[in-house]
């Protein structure tokens, strides 16, 4: 049978997401570009016997989806720049404590206010160093209605598989645009539920690790009683304050990413088997990459496009297959170079040439203007 | 490759987000073709020139926004003047007569009608001039079948208000015959 389709705003989608995701708590504090999201969650989730919650802040909504989510509770929250700034001090709680859950930054310009309304991609380096300390980011970042939906559920299940937040960085354009979705029916798509502790409650240790670097996580109020801090903290959840033992704890939650890049790390390659240049653009800046990418081609150009769908972690693995390869990259992005600095850590000295094409003027990236500077090199 | 672009625009409340909304809506949904509906605003809630865009097409779309419209509709001067800027040589332009004034100067297949006034003399709504909007502008430009507008609105309508808008939808392909007629 065909599948239903409906015309869905990128920020209804992420709601389609989550749900099917099997999200029951949202702890939020309404901010353009990313209102719709709370608003529809607040009219959907008591009719699937979740549970909404608009807080006085966003530091308090950021509070509330990791208690939502320590409740036992898959958790999401959404927000924009000045929203995400605030969230930081409780998202650096959450990585410490290892709470799984889903910050949506539908991105705008920044810093502060100036310009609510239109799109910006500057929360690159936010959503991978926000908040201090050393840590894990994940990262997911797409470019149609479709996407959105179904990299809202492989949001949470990175989140419930390894236990961390994971940051969904969208943008006003993919937000607030509509298109056709095709809706996944129950089994279409996978859904990761957290491991939860199966010995007595009086021997559970709510930081002991397995094997694959995570913790079951017991729900709060389900008679596994335990300890959470944001402080250095023992097996048993406790504090301590050995350094050594905190170092080897970060870098265990660092592995639990790395050692799974191939699964973490998604992107779209198009055209890029024979490509002498290479475009390398995310979100809605890729849909302007993948038409000027098609007109170099009809006039005979090789280049191509690496589209990160995931971008922390950085794709490293992927762009190193062209070095060598690829005389120029282009790097085009609506902020003032930030992924331009990722592409050069890995690549720098391997391509002769990587340029960024950067606009904070709360306009798109226009295909012309990117396959202007394709051409402008040749 | 039909590839059309379509720029719908007025003041905060008048419905345009939503018209643009429902054309687009109705082709992907009911025609199985390519289409996206993009809008952008200031931060007002109410006024404030404003523009929804629509580009329909049998192929994949990529950008999203609409850089040269074919077809322009504004029901205001305000909009008029602003969003009529880069619409293409020899496209189409439809203006609500009581709100625009004065035609902006181009090389353009104008359509003066009365959209605000049917909606609220002859139907019986100013509320419903979106939709009376749509039922002439699918009139002139034939972007989807008659019955997937009609499928389209009644799908993103209120419930009771059916009559209304099937009705709404009538007398904008009404004043799109007598304009078409008159020229």
């Amino acid at each position: 049978m065909a599948k239903e389709v409906k015309f869905l705003q990128g920020n209804e989608a992420v709601c389609e997401g989550a749900l099917y995701a099997g999200c029951t708590f949202y702890g939020g504090y309404p901010i353009t570009p990313s209102t719709e999201v709370a608003e529809i969650l607040a009219a959907r989730l008591p009719k699937v016997g979740g549970r909404f919650v608009q807080m006085e802040d966003e530091i308090a909504a950021m509070a509330a989806t990791l208690g939502g989510s320590i409740a036992g509770r898959k958790s999401l929250t959404a927000t924009s720049g000045p929203g995400m700034s605030l969230k930081m001090e409780n998202l650096g709680y959450g990585y410490l404590t290892e709470v799984p859950c889903v910050i949506v930054n539908v991105m705008r310009g920044g810093p502060s206010t100036v310009l609510p309304t239109g799109p910006g991609q500057s929360d690159v380096m936010q959503a991978r160093w926000g908040t201090h300390g050393d840590h894990p980011a994940v990262a997911l970042t797409h470019s149609t209605v479709q996407e959105q939906l179904e990299e809202t559920v492989r949001a949470f299940n990175i989140a419930e598989k390894y236990r961390l937040p994971v940051i969904l960085l969208t943008d006003e354009i993919i937000g607030h645009m509509r298109e056709a979705v095709e809706m996944p029916e129950p089994g279409d798509l996978e859904v990761i539920d957290r491991k939860r502790p199966t010995c007595d409650p009086k021997d559970y240790l709510p930081y002991a690790p397995e094997a694959d670097g995570v913790a079951p996580m017991a729900d709060f109020g389900s008679g596994y009683r335990y300890h959470i801090t944001g402080l250095n903290h023992l097996p048993d959840g406790f504090p301590s304050n050995d350094g050594k033992l905190a170092q080897a704890d970060e870098i265990r939650q660092q592995n639990k990413i790395d050692d799974n890049y191939d699964e973490i790390v998604k992107v779209e390659e198009m055209d890029c088997e024979d490509a002498e240049i290479m475009i390398f653009a995310f979100g809605s800046t890729a849909r302007s990459a993948k038409e000027a990418v098609k007109a170099a081609r009809a006039e005979g150009i090789k280049v191509g496009l690496l589209r990160p769908l995931t971008i922390w972690p950085f794709p490293d693995k992927h762009l190193q297959k062209y070095k060598g390869k690829v005389n120029r990259i282009i790097v085009p992005e609506m902020n003032l170079g930030q992924t331009i600095l990722e592409v050069q850590r890995v690549m720098e000295g391997t391509v002769p040439s990587i340029e960024g094409i950067q606009q904070i003027d709360s306009e798109p990236i226009t295909p012309v203007t990117i396959l202007n500077k394709i051409k402008e090199g040749k | 490759m039909a590839r059309h672009a379509i720029r719908l625009s007025g003041s905060g409340g008048q419905g345009m987000i939503t018209a643009g909304i429902i054309i687009a809506a109705g082709a992907a949904v009911f025609e199985g073709k390519k289409s996206i509906q993009s809008q952008s605003y200031g931060p007002e809630a109410r006024g404030g020139a404003y523009k929804a865009e629509v580009i329909i097409s049998d192929e994949e779309i990529y950008y999203p926004k609409v850089m040269a419209p074919e077809v322009l509709v504004a029901l205001t001067q305000e909009a008029a003047d602003k969003y009529s800027k880069d619409l293409v040589d020899g496209g189409i332009l439809i203006l609500d007569d009581l709100m625009v004034k004065t035609a902006p100067k181009g090389n353009w297949d104008v359509y003066m009608m009365p959209i605000i006034r049917t909606a609220a003399e002859k139907v019986g709504k100013a509320m419903v001039a979106n939709v009376v909007t749509l039922g002439a502008l699918n009139e002139i430009c034939g972007f989807v079948k008659p019955e997937t507008l009609e499928k389209a609105v009644l799908s993103r309508v209120p419930k009771g208000t059916e009559d209304l808008n099937k009705s709404a939808i009538t007398a904008g392909i009404e004043l799109a015959k007598v304009a078409k007629a008159a020229k």
